[in-house]
């Protein structure tokens, strides 16, 4: 199909400049591996997407909220009731945060069971595993700003759990918290690490992440790459980026009936003064933790409980991030059964802990 | 061994060890007062548990002892001695002493500084006017002195919770004689007061909700000048907590009207000791009214009292429907917080009426039931509009969610187009 006259013109003075033609040819011949596995690759898309609708809605609420403890409640409540399509846009960004991480959840066990971190593609995983952390602390970062009674007690239990982490323990609450109690420095903090030092870490390690998918291409399973046929492909341009397309635009029906059915509640303005409320709990994806740390007994031998238990998610984040180099058999393109399982009981372990959170009794 | 001499040695090795015992905090017993260790050493029940008790009274913590009111000489261990009229011992007071007795220090201002100087040192005085302290000087031996509400030998500070005097214990200790009706039987007064008083809103609110500024027996008959408030006088003791409506109730018709009839205020409508929670339905003219107790059917009262209802219920029925309403809007997410607050300012206009209603005055309810009506209009048509808004949204989600699955659609068949036109390209390139 012969491109528009003024579009040849724009294209061709492009081209003189920056080489858009090679870019051009590096889509064009950019192919996606079809097989039994194809469909997680869609994942890493979609967290993109949500990724992406989490920054023009985040910039859009930036216009109308003001970061203090006496006025940040009461600008949310501005931007809900009195803006045009405030709600929507409020809403939508909570709900595509919550989105995000599990389709970022998705991404990360997919490549997991696929073994997609073994060499050498090691660095793609680091720099995913970096993302997914940044994830988490947007989400933490985020739930206070509306200074509501959860949002802020639930704040408080998280930075009395950061304070468990030994040696460093209170300096790293005194430093989240900008003081010995949750307050109003507490919420400038959150907001600048969420609107100014979280963005700007993502951006630079989404391009790694990024460049480095398109430098090595979609890893393949190890089945696929042992038979030694070369696998079925599907150009990237337009067999998969048109599918990629149905697939947001679904999450964005999904995100438009949520925000309408279900609007994000803003509850009642924190109170510094007023008892803790009834079933504070953190979001979702900080729920197994919540629900490990209810179940630790006070004293496991000569250490807290909470002690042993912060020092066990961060050896299992530890071993997460090092897995590409702990994995020796997938390193050496084989099967690794003790990885596997690993991971089942990984993912086993967050989903029972997390339906634990929300049903056992205490839970809520 | 003389058996003076048994007794002392008896005293001396009994009576650290009975100091141990007792109950509550108790205080150590000074060491060397004969009054105290004979007494516990005794092991008589007619003498000792003075001693016993002593441990816990606040005299005790004050440094006042023994012989501070009965006199005689506690260094001595002969009870020649000790207890000898000489060295003033008056042995155990008259009832109708005690008063004076007490007064000795607690009538003397100089004396009393010291301990606290903001104590007041009228009480004797006061009790005198009481019909307890009248009686008292007519001869009668049963009505109350002072310990008998304040205890003896174990008297406690007024603060403190174990005290007779302890606002939520004031019933009971007024309740000892006041509800026997054996103990109370030749004085014309009924013994009922104590039980009614506890199924009252004010008794409810000192022990369930555990307000202490709530009125136990004292805060309406006095306490050292008990007494019955007079019919002229009830109206200015539940004033002191319900001021509002004491103050329209003065400038109300009712006043000049129930004076007339000789009718107590507040008591005569509230009752006195069973005072119940106040409710709507005490204004109007059904069955429950208090007002069609005086005004008769057709009576200009009657239509008054039944107007005055319709006010009410007319500002009630308005909130209702409003926070319904909001209800409904929060229930299906919309934030509605303001319209609630504004909401309040209905339902504040509702106390307001119902405080008016003691002025009797139809116009000023009719002003202040509008006000109220017309914020609870104002809410209602919020929450109104918070659902309007909910249904446009959930109109808005149809009509993209439509246009979305189009393009979704539009997306899938040009997906089957590009693969069916790849996979005949495929095709021709293997037969060539």
């Amino acid at each position: 199909m012969a491109l528009p006259r003024m579009v040849q013109r724009l294209t061709a003075w492009l081209d003189e400049r920056v080489n858009v033609t090679e870019i051009w040819e590096f889509v064009r011949h950019k192919v996606v591996p079809v097989h039994r596995h194809t469909v997680w690759y869609y994942f890493g898309g979609m967290t993109l997407f949500l990724f992406a609708i989490q920054v023009c809605t985040g910039i859009l609420l930036l216009l109308y909220y003001r970061p203090s403890a006496e006025e940040a409640y009461e600008s949310v409540q501005f931007i809900v009731t009195e803006v045009h399509f405030g709600w929507l846009i409020r809403s939508i960004h909570s709900w595509s945060a919550n989105l995000m991480i599990a389709t970022l959840m998705i991404h990360l066990f997919s490549v997991y069971f696929t073994q997609a971190y073994r060499k050498p593609r090691e660095l793609t995983w680091v720099s995913g595993m970096c993302l997914f952390g940044i994830a988490l602390f947007f989400g933490f970062s985020g739930y206070l700003l509306p200074w509501n009674a959860l949002a802020y007690f639930a704040t408080k239990v998280g930075t009395d759990v950061a304070g468990q982490v030994p040696v460093v323990g209170h300096l790293l609450t005194q430093i989240l918290r900008g003081g010995e109690e949750v307050t109003g420095a507490t919420l400038s903090r959150f907001y600048g690490i969420h609107v100014a030092i979280l963005p700007l870490l993502t951006t630079g390690i989404l391009g790694i992440h990024l460049f480095l998918v398109q430098k090595q291409g979609m890893s393949v399973p190890v089945e696929l790459e042992r038979s030694g046929s070369p696998p079925t492909t599907m150009p990237f341009f337009p067999n998969f980026l048109l599918r990629d397309l149905v697939g947001w635009l679904t999450a964005l029906a999904v995100l438009a009936a949520l925000a309408a059915y279900f609007p994000w509640e803003l509850g009642v303005k924190a109170d510094p003064f007023a008892p803790a409320p009834a079933g504070i709990r953190p979001e979702w994806y900080f729920m197994y933790m919540f629900q490990t740390l209810k179940y630790l007994p006070a004293k496991i031998g000569p250490l807290d409980g909470e002690l042993v238990g912060i020092m066990g998610f961060g050896l299992g984040g530890l071993f997460l991030l090092l897995v590409p180099f702990l994995d020796q058999r997938a390193a050496r393109g084989e099967k690794s059964p003790l990885f596997f399982w690993i991971g089942v009981g990984i993912v086993t372990y967050i989903v029972v802990l997390s339906v634990l959170g929300y049903v056992a009794p205490g839970g809520q | 061994m003389p058996r003076r001499w048994r007794l002392l040695l008896t005293t001396l090795l009994v009576a650290p060890v009975l100091s141990l015992a007792g109950e509550g905090e108790a205080q150590q017993l000074p060491e060397g007062n004969s009054c105290i260790q004979c007494h516990q050493g005794l092991g008589d029940p007619r003498v000792t548990p003075p001693a016993e008790r002593f441990a816990q009274d606040i005299h005790l913590a004050k440094g006042i002892l023994c012989q501070d009111c009965h006199g005689g000489d506690p260094a001595s261990f002969d009870p020649q001695q000790s207890m000898s009229r000489a060295k003033g011992f008056i042995g155990r007071p008259k009832h109708q002493t005690i008063p004076t007795l007490c007064g000795k220090c607690h009538s003397d201002a100089d004396y009393m500084k010291r301990f606290n100087p903001s104590l007041r040192v009228d009480q004797v005085q006061e009790y005198f006017t009481s019909v307890h302290g009248k009686l008292l000087k007519k001869g009668d031996q049963k009505v109350a002195t002072c310990i008998s509400c304040h205890d003896v030998h174990r008297i406690r500070a007024i603060k403190d919770q174990q005290a007779w005097t302890y606002p939520v214990k004031v019933v009971d200790t007024c309740g000892r004689c006041h509800g026997d009706p054996a103990y109370m039987a030749g004085y014309s007064i009924p013994t009922d007061v104590v039980a009614k008083y506890k199924v009252s809103v004010h008794y409810e609110a000192l022990t369930k909700k555990g307000d202490l500024s709530a009125p136990t027996c004292n805060v309406c008959h006095g306490n050292h000048g008990a007494a019955p408030p007079g019919v002229g006088s009830v109206a200015n003791v539940c004033g002191t907590c319900h001021g509002v409506p004491a103050d329209l109730f003065a400038k109300s018709p009712h006043q000049k009207a129930f004076a007339a009839m000789g009718l107590a205020p507040c008591v005569t409508c509230h009752s006195n000791h069973d005072v119940m929670k106040t409710s709507d339905d005490m204004v109007g003219t059904t069955d429950k009214a208090v007002c069609v107790t005086c005004h008769d059917a057709n009576s200009a009262g009657f239509k008054q009292a039944a107007a005055m209802r319709a006010s009410l219920d007319g500002l009630r029925e308005s909130i209702g429907r409003a926070a319904a309403r909001l209800d409904q809007a929060e229930h299906a997410g919309m934030e509605i917080s303001q319209a609630r607050f504004e909401l309040r300012g209905a339902t504040d206009a509702l106390l307001k009426t119902r405080a008016a209603i003691h002025l009797v005055d139809r116009a000023v309810i009719q002003k202040l039931t509008d006000e109220g009506t017309q914020i609870a209009t104002a809410a209602l048509a919020k929450g109104d509009k918070a659902l309007d808004d909910l249904a446009y949204r959930h109109r808005g989600l149809w009509v993209s969610v439509g246009i979305i699955l189009l393009v979704i659609v539009g997306l899938v068949l040009k997906i089957r187009e590009v693969d069916r036109r790849q996979d005949r390209e495929r095709i021709a390139e293997r037969r060539e």
